[in-house]
């Protein structure tokens, strides 16, 4: 080995270029591992197929006209809520990567937003293949191109804002168990809503968890830019939703990095 | 900045988990371009301690600084100066060895043109020809440790930290890593602090060593200097049964200075071998008591270990 590099003046990279290196490392693992997607992509292929297929007519009894326009947004949220790199997040604190993060000269923050921003990746990939299968069964979008696109950012938002969730727990407790039972959070987020009917139709304890459950806003305001067209105060329903599930979630998440980066 | 006389100095680190002392009042200077190791058993507080130089841990108590730059105010800074390869291999083994190399050449802020020279440079360290390309979980443990060593240095540290480096490695393996070390040392004048529980690898690569026991340094200078400290021969005596009553007789003879028990051997110190030997055979001989080895050694790193211990060193 030549010495003829002592002058290398390291130096911080800067907290994008470590956000961009931490994403695209990533996005590579994700790459490398196909078939840690087929379940996100079966799941809401499935659901959507199964609740159209046996629900469509009862749909159509309580004020429903296209039940798979009210089923798209389901399929979306059933696709994205939950995915996020926690678990390979565990793996880099119990083999001693994250130590060796830590004591290079990158930005903390960055570590985080890092896997954050391949998830989100991930999510708006997931999402395309979703809307592509509800316009391939002839979802229609009154709100046209626009509307597709808008109902993809607010997905993308979604998925990205729930990730916050098993970060938080990843990094508090550093173990793989604790995240995959994170994965429980996604029932009473997804189902206790107006996944199956709209709200009029829920009653009793339902409908009371269904009115405080964003996701009940995230739908309502993806299923208007399919079928009402662009109201304004719905889709402030949703977004409001979604940066409050956000509020919460990243809260937890960055705070138990600043807990993890406390020096013990 | 003034140049200051110690890449490593700290005064009084002390460093307790859940009521237990891991790292007690310690105090280290260490000089530029030396090789400094703490030999100490497990849970001596060796990693402990490498942990607080590192900015990964904060002491409760005492300062410190690395090349005159605080361990508490200035971890930015001292991170770019700091290279570091922890006890476990600390990869991510999903990524190839050669991005596992380029990432960790960005995150110091080189350039590509810098990341590739780097790693020309340290292809004959790594010495893993196409594996390079290949998933480092494919590695073998040797592989893994070199590839390690070398993400550690892509930046051209000026103070290398090696948590036990070679633990774990068969003689091969170890050996390159030693010849690493001194070659880090001896050519780029890398300041390096290791620690290790192989007596062998202190004495081979260390100008100076520390022995560090709960938490403690009970001992620290030169490997040869350490040595002498015992000042005496060693006799290493096996009897067949009866040993605390051939202890007796044997510490009775004026020749031998002193005698402790290691297990199921007993170890002689005297000013003269030679002489001892004899006196021992026969003292023994006629109290009917067998002998079943009876060898004479040079003092070594673990004859220091039992002397400020009490104990051997014993290893994994």
């Amino acid at each position: 080995m030549s010495s003829n590099s002592l002058n290398l003046n390291p130096r911080p990279a800067g907290f994008f270029a470590d956000l961009f290196s931490m994403a695209g490392r990533s996005i590579r693992a994700m790459l490398r591992e196909p078939e840690y997607l087929i379940p996100s992509i079966i799941i809401p292929v499935f659901f959507f197929a199964v609740n159209v297929g046996s629900l469509e007519a009862v749909g159509q009894n309580i004020g429903t006209r296209d039940f798979k326009a009210f089923q798209l947004p389901v399929a979306i949220v059933l696709a994205v809520t939950g995915i996020s790199r926690a678990t390979a997040l565990v793996t880099d604190i119990q083999s001693g990567y994250f130590d060796r993060l830590l004591v290079s000269p990158m930005n903390r923050f960055a570590l985080l937003l890092g896997l954050m921003m391949a998830d989100l990746v991930l999510v708006l990939t997931l999402s395309t293949l979703v809307v592509l299968m509800g316009l391939i069964v002839g979802v229609e979008f009154v709100t046209g191109l626009g509307g597709v696109l808008a109902f993809l950012a607010f997905a993308g938002m979604w998925g990205l804002v729930f990730t916050g969730f098993p970060y938080a727990i990843a990094l508090k407790t550093g173990s793989t168990a604790a995240v995959s039972a994170s994965f429980l959070l996604f029932f009473p987020f997804s189902f206790l809503t107006t996944a199956y009917v709209p709200q009029e139709f829920l009653s009793g304890w339902l409908s009371t968890v269904a009115d405080y459950n964003p996701v009940t806003y995230l739908l309502a305001g993806l299923r208007g830019l399919i079928s009402d067209g662009w109201d304004v105060e719905q889709l402030s329903y949703m977004f409001g939703a979604i940066a409050l599930v956000g509020l919460v979630s990243f809260s937890l998440a960055f705070g138990a990095l600043v807990g993890r980066l406390k020096k013990r | 900045m003034l140049k200051q006389p110690y890449a490593i100095e700290v005064n009084n680190l002390t460093k307790e988990f859940q009521g237990k002392l891991a790292v007690d009042n310690i105090s280290l200077q260490i000089k530029e371009g030396e090789i400094y190791s703490f030999l100490g058993p497990n849970g001596a507080g060796k990693s402990t301690t490498i942990k607080m130089l590192i900015t990964l841990l904060q002491a409760d108590s005492g300062q410190g600084n690395i090349q005159g730059y605080d361990l508490l105010k200035d971890t930015d800074t001292i991170r770019l100066l700091i290279g570091v390869a922890l006890q476990e291999a600390s990869l991510d083994e999903a990524q190839t060895g050669l991005q596992f190399l380029k990432l960790q050449g960005r995150l110091y802020g080189l350039t590509k043109d810098q990341i590739q020279q780097r790693i020309q440079e340290l292809t004959p360290l790594i010495d893993i020809g196409d594996a390079l390309g290949k998933p480092i979980k494919t590695y073998s443990g040797g592989m893994k440790r070199r590839l390690d060593l070398a993400a550690s240095i892509i930046h051209n540290p000026k103070i290398l930290f090696l948590d036990e480096p070679t633990t774990g490695l068969d003689p091969i393996n170890r050996s390159k890593v030693w010849t690493e070390i001194k070659r880090l040392n001896q050519e780029l004048g890398m300041t390096i602090f290791l620690t290790t529980q192989y007596l062998e690898e202190a004495d081979q690569l260390a100008n100076r060593v520390g022995i560090i026991c709960d938490g403690r340094i009970v001992a620290e200078d030169t490997p040869e200097e350490l040595k002498k400290s015992i000042g005496e021969d060693l006799i290493i005596l096996h009897v067949r049964s009866k040993t605390a009553q051939a202890k007796k007789i044997i510490s009775a003879l004026p020749v031998v200075s002193k005698v402790e028990e290691v297990k199921d051997k007993l170890v002689i110190s005297t000013k003269s071998s030679s002489e001892a030997i004899g006196q021992v055979t026969q003292s023994l001989n006629k109290h009917n008591l067998d002998i079943v080895t009876l060898t004479m050694r040079e003092t070594t790193l673990d004859d220091v270990f039992l002397a400020v211990t009490g104990n051997y060193l014993e290893t994994e």
